[in-house]
């Protein structure tokens, strides 16, 4: 399997994990090591940056693990430039998942706002990875603006509905220069392989593993489907085709004259 | 202004049509994959009674998803009883003749190490309405005062005017609690019957101010006891579908406050049973997935213990609602008695157990 680079760094586990609703740090901890992620992301509001003892954190220390900072709950570009300011100063990385949603309810990103903060982070040295809707000029605006990777939505935030939005995910994977990461939605492991079968280079998976009733053994089970999935897709998917016609109509003429 | 849409109801044949819901209705409403606000009468009307099972089933499922095996914490801190409304349930009522504290700068600091000590980081401040005591000034001090130590502030105080949301919002203010106590208007005045509380619009009309004034975060609810619960209901439920409609970038919050005793005060009106709150609680979940839902410690230690997995969201722990009831003044005048009086430490233990994280911190005071 082809490694993933993103702004330099290698990544050998292409299954991108979020570290909320599990019902212990601990269990959390051994989730994500059953998964083989090397990128997890963190709410900034959910951690205590100011003490180094934070319960999440604390069980995030492995040599392996690249911790990345997300904005949840900033409404605006400037919040969130903010908020990463303080994420790069407190966690020491200047990565940084731009997450944008004005709207509580169904936390959909603000394209317009996501758009504006990838443009100042991106000049202000960060690696930005920004969550947005499956739009494919958006993308290339945000690849204009200096993103490191794209992250369309398959579908609403924590819903586990799958690749609603399949069909603008492809142009995205066609059209893009860099990592398309899928982001949010996927709710089962074969939503997972659905991606990766595509051609994403990521995917990244929370509450899925995080509400399963074993959390660990899911996490290991997507493992195994993002693998499975980037295989089928290395190795190249045998194309899907019509039962062959059995005679010609249209051109069987051209064998008579 | 949801003035407008509310003048379109009447109360009794809102009361009229919950009541009319026939089991049918319920069923409908359960299959539904998106409920509306009729769906809503038919969950918290009598005829969904029986199905109280199936509805807990879809309520703890939906929150899971949603919210995943946590349970965010919070605690009240009461700065004032001082209080110029009378209202008939309420311990702070003017007539209820019992000497007054209000904390200060010191008792506020010596408060926020105990609660700090307890592991609190998202804050309630609560006080009662004197205008001249506790009013712009008093919080913007207050503010000041706790910011620093906690991650998430919230007040539930007296109704101020859009510009002083404006103003207190940046200081720190992240939500504001209002319930509506009523909404209906006869008995709304009947329990208020002086002081400033005693206007039924103004408290009426103080989310709107609230979503323009663009607040993180509001709580509404109505005191369960006052008048006929699921009549109340479900005008909260139409003024939250018109608010998450026209505040959109605001987040909401539901709690469920039946009447409790405090020393010469008034019985429910209409009782509520702990079935009854059950159903409620699935009903709001089932009507809206993302809605926070509020529970406090005036529900008892084996109850709280249950709705746990049903569709609650927050908790309140280890509460006092007197002002300086950590330390200061362990005996001032309180508002309501607590039923649940474990620790901090004990509620994150019971929820441990259930399988459920503590959630402290879901906030950052620099997003405020």
């Amino acid at each position: 399997m082809q490694p993933l680079i993103i702004a330099g760094r290698q990544f050998q586990s292409r299954l991108f994990t979020g570290t909320g609703k599990f019902s212990s740090a601990l269990l959390m901890e051994e989730a994500l090591l059953a998964s083989g992620s090397e990128l997890v992301t963190v709410a900034l509001k959910r951690v205590d940056m100011q003490h180094k003892t934070d319960d999440i954190l604390t069980h995030l220390h492995h040599p392996h693990l690249h911790l990345l900072p997300n904005t949840s709950g900033v409404r605006t570009a400037k919040e969130a430039v903010y908020a990463a300011q303080l994420a790069r100063e407190a966690l020491e990385t200047n990565w940084i998942k731009l997450e944008i949603h004005p709207d509580p309810r169904y936390l959909l990103p603000d394209p317009i706002e996501t758009l504006l903060a990838t443009e100042e982070l991106a000049r202000l040295g960060f690696v930005v990875l920004p969550y947005i809707h499956a739009d494919p000029v958006l993308c290339k605006r945000l690849e204009n603006a200096g993103t490191a990777a794209v992250m369309p939505l398959g579908s609403p935030i924590g819903s586990n509905k799958g690749l609603k939005t399949f069909d603008f995910l492809e142009i995205i994977i066609q059209q893009s220069k860099v990592p398309v990461i899928v982001d949010a939605g996927i709710g089962a492991p074969s939503h997972a392989a659905q991606a990766m079968e595509m051609g994403a280079d990521a995917v990244l998976v929370n509450t899925a593993i995080a509400v399963a009733k074993d959390p660990v053994k899911m996490g290991l089970a997507f493992k195994l489907a993002v693998e499975a999935g980037r295989q089928a897709y290395e190795s190249g998917l045998a194309a899907v085709s019509r039962q062959a016609m059995a005679s010609s109509p249209l051109t069987a003429f051209l064998d008579e004259l | 202004m949801f003035t407008e849409i509310f003048s379109q109801y009447n109360w009794d044949e809102v009361k009229a049509g919950i009541y009319s819901k026939t089991a049918r209705d319920v069923e409908t409403a359960l299959t539904a994959t998106r409920r509306t606000l009729d769906d809503f009468a038919a969950l918290i009307s009598p005829a969904a009674a029986p199905y109280l099972e199936d509805m807990a089933r879809l309520s703890h499922q939906l929150t899971l998803q949603r919210f995943g095996n946590t349970m965010q914490l919070y605690i009240p801190m009461y700065l004032s009883n001082e209080c110029q409304n009378i209202c008939t349930y309420c311990g702070f009522s003017l007539n209820n003749k019992i000497a007054r504290k209000t904390l200060s700068t010191g008792e506020i600091l010596q408060e926020i190490n105990a609660i700090k000590a307890m592991g609190f980081d998202h804050l309630l401040l609560v006080t009662g309405e004197a205008q001249q005591v506790v009013g712009l000034d008093y919080f913007r001090k207050a503010l000041s005062l706790v910011r620093p130590h906690f991650s998430n502030i919230s007040m539930e105080v007296q109704p101020l005017d859009e510009s002083a949301y404006r103003e207190l919002i940046p200081l720190g203010l992240y939500g504001v609690l209002v319930y509506q106590e009523t909404y209906h208007q006869e008995d709304y005045k009947l329990h208020h019957p002086k002081g400033r509380k005693s206007n039924f619009r103004y408290r009426l009309e103080t989310p709107d101010r609230l979503g323009k004034a663009g607040v993180h975060k509001m709580g509404l609810g109505v005191l369960i006891g006052l008048e006929d619960w699921r009549t109340d209901s479900f005008f909260t439920a139409l003024h939250l579908q018109y608010l998450e409609k026209t505040y959109w970038q605001t987040k909401y919050s539901i709690s469920f406050p039946r009447l409790r005793p405090f020393s010469g005060g008034l019985a429910p009106k209409v009782e509520m049973n702990n079935r009854e709150l059950v159903q409620l609680i699935c009903a709001y979940r089932l009507l809206n997935q993302e809605i926070e839902l509020s529970i406090s410690t005036r529900e008892e230690e084996a109850f709280r213990n249950h709705l746990v997995k049903l569709g609650v969201t927050a908790m309140s722990a280890g509460s006092k609602t007197n002002p300086g009831g950590y330390v200061v003044d362990r005996q001032s005048l309180e508002q309501f008695e607590i039923s649940d009086e474990r620790s901090a430490a004990e509620i994150a233990a019971m929820l441990q157990q259930q399988g459920y994280e503590a959630v402290w911190k879901d906030w950052d005071s620099s997003l405020t």
